[in-house]
């Protein structure tokens, strides 16, 4: 009688200390998108590891039932031939393979071992065309974009022949258009029959794409309804965190105080096309108690310029940085430190946490001299810091000493930005610091950069959503091929503007 | 806040065993490779003490520490260069050619025991810094640095023995194969009488350790933590000062505590400070569990991974003037291959040979582990092929219970 493509009932999965599912129900009905939504921590990505089998049959509680019949997958290969595909938050492509090894790693066509490279080669391409991708099927990983990839894991996802498609924060890192091309390539399998569950944190999508949606919260299911017309984004939003968020973007007018840092003249090579130059000859200004917005699209050289000045990247570099009037030399990310400027990577994985350390030992370790005396690291002020952070951002773990690859991603770029709030920085470069972060959290993010400010620290954020970078900024500039087009006030700028200077556009 | 301190006191017994049951669990879910190996270690013995009713004589239990020592000491200086993502290869060649250059020093330049040893402690960090300058400010993998530096020392060895073998005085082979004075007593390993020495230095270090964990508690509680409930700490105090007793009157009924024992316990206690204390200790493994993510959190990697060497080098040194020491002479092969016993031991006690973990308790549980098969096989007549397949094997079991057992935990 169902018309469900997959049942889950009652699921319950526990980890040492934490129950991260609490008998959770999720319906599919075939050929239906249907978005996952959820706060950091809900157990969203646990429940997409049980259904395809990296948390094994008896590992769990419940059950799961596709097309009527009860499955118990013991690994992802069981759940791959029942037609379950998953894209992982993280993704997990060879970055040194090209496109269709990747596509068939693990699935080579062979016969006695020898790999039969032109059918793969033709079949990468007939994939290729079903996502949009023109690129050879021989390019390497490493030469495409994050959007590209994505897509690269997606068609390797439907070679496996999906009926359900799992993607999990697919956009986090996309820009606008490839995130719009991404749901357009959604709706077009939803047309060819295949049902597919979406788990993001950006709402609007949400809205845009979903059929039906479920809300779950601290591991239960919470609701489930139809995506019409009459559900808006903050009805989401009170399903997910169980109270209204009233102001998103909580707009605080700041005065402006003295000059922070200087940048002169600051020019950046490309450490592998030594001749091009990245960042070309940018000169600007951050002030005391002031969020300076950073916009532009992806490649325009916004995070080579920050981690120039941060003194992580690039080899060729001509300018001068001033801080506080005074002129320094940054010749390491250590030298930054010392000067007062810090960097949250937009990367919280290859270059935030130490991801086999513990939630207090990453927090501490850009600010250990803090704890530490001729006794060593006293370890209770640890805690007790630790413990003030994972507080104050409301950071989900049992214990302090959860380890950080432990953490949901939402919570584990929690633990990234308490690192550096530890550091107590004079100026601080926040890129992408709200990317995978929950409704709630993103405001109370935004509340304790308001916080900062109100201190006298100097922000500079970058973000790829404009609605961001508008509703916190008090000063935005714009950048496009390594150059400012315009520096705005937030009063006069608006997404038109911003993406007029963004793609190159004149005054 | 304050309703917060009342629910916590309100805790009945049984919430609080739970909690002390969970903290206990955690505690040794993070170091279940140490106990792992513990209970192995004592699987071993048992297992030989049956076979052979020599093995569990104080006299074979000293003789066994005496032959762990040198490897024991190497292996915690190999604990921070593993940790740190790196290798050294080169340790077996610093030992021969640091032991060489300390009986040399003596023999043909008449120098005191007291300046050879130090020159021989500047050798073994010069060497250090030569090897570190390469992989930290060079960027050439430790890998390679260290295999050049392995063929570069056992050249050198060479030339300063020019092939001969030296001896060495029998003053200095008391480092490695002496034991403490007594004090008072005179005591023999025949009679009943204890060491006293050595029963000193144990109540000095229960005395210590029992200090440090009240001092560790009372601060815990000053801070408005959890502590083990009272049942259960005195219970830790009491497994943790019976190991501790066991080890050192197994000695003092021999002919007491060796000094290079003494030295392997200066040692593992300094490191395991260094490791578990200092922000040096941290930053090495914060290296090595993601060294990108080190660098941008402010760490001086380059300096960093010099240091590494550099202690590398310096127990390397330490390990050679107590392996001459004890075997007493240096010689042109001496060291051979003991970066591998070394590696193994660490490994064994659960360095991640990928860096980012591993302890220095746990590579002295390694060294010992491969100490005692050695030991007990010998005492059964096993033939050296069959001895080097075991200890071969038993690397290969413990690596592969811990990474199957860590698949379980994740
Ligand atoms: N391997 C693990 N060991 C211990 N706890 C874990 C493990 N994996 C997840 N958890 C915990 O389970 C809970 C649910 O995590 P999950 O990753 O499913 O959250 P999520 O809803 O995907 O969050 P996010 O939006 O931040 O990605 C979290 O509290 C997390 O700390
Ligand atoms: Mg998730």
């Amino acid at each position: 009688m169902s018309n469900y493509i997959l049942e889950m009932k009652d699921i319950v999965k526990e980890f040492p200390g934490v129950r991260a599912l609490d008998s959770v129900c999720l319906n599919i009905k075939a050929g239906e998108i249907h978005a996952l939504v959820g706060e950091n921590g809900a157990g969203k990505s646990t429940l997409m590891k049980v259904l395809s089998g990296v948390y094994p049959y008896g590992s769990y509680e419940g059950e799961i039932i596709i097309d009527g019949k009860p499955q118990k997958f013991s690994n992802t290969k069981e759940s791959e031939s029942a037609g379950i595909g998953i894209i992982y938050q993280e993704l997990t492509l060879v970055k040194q393979m090209n496109i269709c090894e990747n596509i068939f790693l693990g699935n080579e066509f062979n016969s006695h071992g020898i790999i039969d490279w032109n059918k793969a080669m033709r079949e990468t391409k007939r994939l290729l065309e079903m996502v949009g991708l023109n690129d050879s099927p021989d390019t390497k990983i490493v030469n495409l974009g994050i959007g590209k990839q994505q897509l690269v894991e997606i068609a390797k996802s439907i070679s496996k022949n999906v009926k359900l498609l799992i993607l999990d924060e697919p956009t986090a890192a996309l820009n606008e258009n490839d995130s719009e091309n991404l749901l357009n390539i959604i709706r077009r399998f939803k047309r060819e029959g295949i049902s597919c569950i979406y788990i993001s944190h950006k709402l609007k999508e949400v809205k845009a794409i979903a059929d039906r949606i479920t809300v779950i919260r601290d591991g239960k299911t919470i609701e489930t309804f139809d995506n019409d017309a009459s559900v808006s984004q903050d009805r989401i939003i009170t399903g997910m965190v169980g109270r209204e968020i009233t102001q998103l973007f909580p707009r605080k007018v700041h005065t402006p105080g003295e000059t922070l840092m200087k940048v002169k003249n600051w020019t950046v090579y490309n450490p592998e096309v030594p001749d091009k130059k990245l960042i070309d000859d940018v000169s600007f200004e951050a002030r005391k108690g002031e969020i300076l917005g950073l916009a532009g699209l992806m490649g325009a050289g916004r995070t080579e310029l920050m981690m120039s000045l941060f003194g992580a990247y690039g080899e060729k570099i001509s300018g001068e940085v001033e801080i506080e009037d005074k002129t320094v030399k940054i010749k390491e990310p250590r030298d930054a430190i010392k000067n007062g400027l810090c960097y949250l990577s937009e990367d919280r994985k290859k270059n935030g946490l130490v991801l086999m350390m513990d939630i207090k030992e990453n927090i501490t370790l850009a600010s250990l001299k803090q704890i530490a005396g001729i006794k060593g690291i006293n370890e209770n002020e640890e805690i007790k810091v630790a413990n003030n952070y994972v507080k104050a951002l409301k950071i989900k773990t049992p214990s302090l000493e959860q380890k950080a690859r432990n953490l949901s991603g939402g919570n584990q770029q929690k633990v990234v930005i308490s690192k550096w709030l530890m550091a107590s920085p004079k100026i601080l470069v926040l890129d992408e610091p709200t990317r995978g972060i929950d409704v709630g959290a993103k405001n109370e993010i935004y509340n304790i950069i308001n916080d900062l400010v109100d201190q006298g620290v100097s922000i500079i954020i970058i973000s790829s959503e404009l609605p961001e970078i508008l509703g916190i900024s008090d000063r935005i500039l714009v950048m496009h091929e390594g150059k400012f087009t315009a520096e705005l006030d937030w009063q006069e700028a608006n997404q038109e503007k911003i993406m007029h200077f963004a793609t190159g556009g004149g005054h | 806040m304050i309703e917060n301190m009342k629910t916590e006191k309100d805790l009945d017994q049984a919430g609080k065993d739970k909690k002390a049951l969970e903290i206990i669990k955690l505690s040794i879910k993070n170091n279940i490779r140490q106990y792992t190996m513990f209970i192995a270690l004592i699987g071993i013995m048992i297992i030989f003490s049956m076979l052979s009713n020599v093995f569990l004589t104080p006299r074979n239990l000293s003789t066994l520490f005496l032959q762990t020592a040198h490897i024991a000491i190497l292996a915690c200086g190999v604990v921070l260069v593993i940790v740190s993502g790196n290798i050294d290869l080169s340790i077996g060649a610093v030992v021969g050619l640091t032991g060489a250059v300390a009986a040399i020093l003596q023999a043909r330049y008449g120098l005191g025991i007291a300046p050879a040893i130090l020159i021989t402690l500047i050798v073994g960090a010069v060497i250090g810094l030569w090897q570190g300058y390469w992989v930290a400010y060079k960027n050439v993998p430790a890998f390679i640095v260290t295999l050049a530096g392995m063929m570069i020392c056992n050249g050198l060895l060479l030339g300063v023995t020019r092939g001969e073998t030296t001896a060495t005085s029998s003053t200095f082979n008391k480092i490695g194969q002496s034991y403490l004075p007594t004090l008072f007593v005179e005591s023999t390993p025949r009679d009943m009488i204890p060491h006293d020495t050595t029963i000193i230095i144990m109540l000095v270090v229960i005395a210590a350790y029992l200090f440090f964990e009240f001092r560790n508690r009372k601060e815990r509680i000053s801070y408005g933590f959890d502590v083990l409930p009272k049942t259960f700490f005195f219970l830790k105090l009491a497994l943790v000062i019976g190991l501790i007793a066991t080890v050192f009157i197994i000695m003092a009924l021999y002919l007491g505590l060796p000094y290079s024992i003494l030295i392997l316990m200066v040692i593992g206690g300094l490191y395991t400070f260094i490791t578990t204390k200092t922000t040096f200790g941290r930053h090495v493994y914060a290296i090595g569990g993601n060294r990108e993510a080190a660098k941008l959190s402010g760490i001086n990697i380059k300096n960093r991974i010099l240091m590494i060497f550099v202690s590398s080098g310096i127990l390397g040194a330490i390990g050679g003037i107590i392996f001459t020491a004890r075997v007493g002479s240096a010689a042109a092969s001496a060291g051979q291959s003991m970066e591998l016993d070394v590696i193994a031991a660490a490994i064994i006690g659960g360095t991640s040979t990928l860096g980012g973990e591993g302890t220095i308790i746990g590579a002295i549980i390694g060294a010992l582990v491969m100490a005692t098969l050695n030991n007990g096989m010998l005492l059964l007549d096993v033939g050296t092929t069959q001895r080097l397949i075991v200890r071969g094997l038993v690397l290969l079991a413990a690596v592969w219970i811990d990474i199957s057992s860590r698949k379980k935990n994740n």
